[in-house]
């Protein structure tokens, strides 16, 4: 019999904008609400895993390490990564299935602390990252031309988008629209209020063609799921959730260089790793750190052709909670808030578990795809309900 | 734009990029073996791993493949609006450069544009911008 991997508990601190509570407590309480709710306890986690590790360089983005967690929780663990050079944010999961599947571990928590709200808040405590003096590797190749953000290098991908194909202002709009609509369902989303189109288009632009509305915001929380083996499933209390298959690449690792998204090599490799078809899909919760990005997961994963994203998303009524493929159900990273990859796990499960309340799809959906990345590195996730 | 661009800390690899202003040159590492063009530049070719490689003048003429108009001021120095572009080189084609297109009104700037490099220089560091090629 194959050897399976579940996501067997799922937890979140409170999310939040210039928090106060250290983001180590912001961890653990993720971390003990996920293992109550997979009902294990802390004593039989025996793994850890997390993206990107702690960033000593860029505190508020990455400011836990393995370490920490496995001393402060008194974690006897026989396996743990922490690693930025790894499949992007999701690959953390992905990685924590193969070490079950392995043998390696039974029981992993997988953790994403973000604490950049309150890092921008507190420079002297978390100094911001250096991007004027100095700079080395791939940063040297567009910040010295005013590209110091990830805004400005996707915002390219979208620009052609609207150039080659044809893609509207109004079609991108309706990753924003979606996204604010499911977070006002959501009791933990920092969104409270739908977003009106003569709003969206009234906003200050940031990068063209992104505004305001098109780009996260810093945020602090902590992510958590537990990824347990198949045989030690009869140890968990929830309903499990399979890890069907994932995928994950780079394109070109520099972003001045990748000529595409690596959704799209990403999106390619997922359904070469299971015998599920797209058509199967019953929810997607694509990484929208910038509203273009799901345009290049819908295309990746081939819910429609290249250059027939923006299309797909015309009027919002094909993504929305009871369109043939809701999106972003709890209200993605521009509603939620910038979660950096792991929400889109956590709301997956929530999805598959029927526990959306408010804000859960019709139907009894038993697949979902998680995505994380949107420029050079990508990684998806294929989750079942069995 | 006057604004301070963000300084490079110069090594073996990226000298001959950001100095190679100086004598109005763009430099690309090239291999000596293979011919392919290798960027960011490194010590060994990225199509067939040959040490025989380093940098190589081109002619700095090329077309924008994609831009963005940057409207934050991500620094407080920045005079915003400007053109974040993304330049494929005519003789190195597998070479992206991410940079500013000057010298135009930031509406004038459009894909597939024909472009010519330009040297700024700050504090001995030689940034490639590029403006739209005359005749245009």
């Amino acid at each position: 019999m194959k050897r399976e991997a579940y996501i067997s508990g799922i937890g979140m601190s409170e999310v939040g904008v210039r928090l106060t509570r250290a983001p180590l407590a912001l961890t653990v309480d993720a971390i003990r609400e996920a293992v109550a709710d997979a009902g294990l306890t802390l004593a039989q986690i025996d793994g850890v895993s997390t993206y990107p590790g702690k960033m000593s360089m860029f505190l508020g983005f990455s400011p836990i390490g393995v370490d920490e967690v496995i001393e402060t929780c008194g974690l006897k663990t026989r396996w743990h990564t922490g690693a930025a050079e790894s499949t992007a944010q999701l690959g953390a999961i992905a990685d924590a299935a193969a070490a079950v599947r392995s043998g390696l571990a039974r029981h992993v928590i997988c953790f994403r602390t973000v604490y950049e709200a309150a890092a921008l808040a507190r420079p002297d405590e978390y100094p911001p990252m250096n991007r004027r003096d100095g700079v080395t590797g791939n940063s040297q190749w567009v910040s010295p031309f005013g590209a110091f953000s990830a805004a400005c290098w996707t915002a390219q991908f979208a620009t052609r988008h609207m150039k080659r194909y044809g893609m509207t202002r109004e079609q991108l709009a309706q990753v924003a629209l979606n996204d604010h609509r499911n977070a006002a369902l959501n009791p933990r989303a920092i969104v409270k209020e739908p977003l009106t189109l003569e709003k969206y288009m009234a906003a200050r632009l940031i990068s063209t063609p992104f505004c305001l509305y098109d780009c996260d915001r810093f945020t602090d929380a902590s992510t958590v799921v537990i990824v347990s083996a198949g045989d030690a499933i009869d140890e968990v209390k929830a309903t499990p959730i399979r890890i069907a298959a994932s995928a994950g690449s780079v394109e070109r690792y520099s972003w001045d260089q990748a000529e595409w998204a690596s959704a799209y090599p990403t999106g390619r490799d997922l359904w070469r790793n299971t015998d599920y078809k797209p058509k199967d899909v019953d929810t997607v919760q694509f990484y929208d750190g910038f509203a273009f990005q799901p345009i290049t997961w819908l295309e990746g994963l081939g819910f429609c052709a290249v250059g027939e994203g923006g299309q797909f998303l015309e009027g919002g009524t094909r993504i929305a909670l009871d369109g043939e493929l809701p999106m972003n159900t709890g209200g993605g990273q521009l509603g939620w808030g910038r979660l950096h990859g792991f929400g889109f796990a956590y709301e997956s499960v929530v999805q598959l578990r029927g526990a959306g309340g408010a804000r859960q799809i019709k139907g009894d959906p038993k697949v979902a795809v998680a995505t994380s990345g949107g420029g050079p590195m990508a990684a998806a996730l294929l989750l079942a309900r069995d | 734009m006057t604004w301070q661009r963000s300084r490079v800390r110069l090594d073996d690899d990226n000298r001959a990029f950001w100095t190679g202003g100086r004598e109005g040159k763009l430099y690309i590492h090239k291999c000596g073996d293979c011919g392919g063009f290798t960027h960011p530049p490194r010590a060994i070719c990225r199509h067939c791993q040959s040490e025989n490689i380093g940098p190589h003048a081109v002619a700095g003429a090329g077309v924008i493949d994609t831009y963005t108009i940057n409207h934050q001021k991500w620094a407080p120095d920045m005079e915003v609006p400007f053109v974040i572009a993304r330049v494929r080189l005519d003789d190195a084609p597998d070479v992206f450069l991410t940079t500013n297109i000057v010298n135009c009104q930031v509406e004038a700037v459009d894909i597939d544009d024909r472009v010519q490099v330009v040297f700024e220089e700050q504090e001995g560091l030689w940034y490639p911008l590029f403006e739209k090629a005359r005749g245009q």
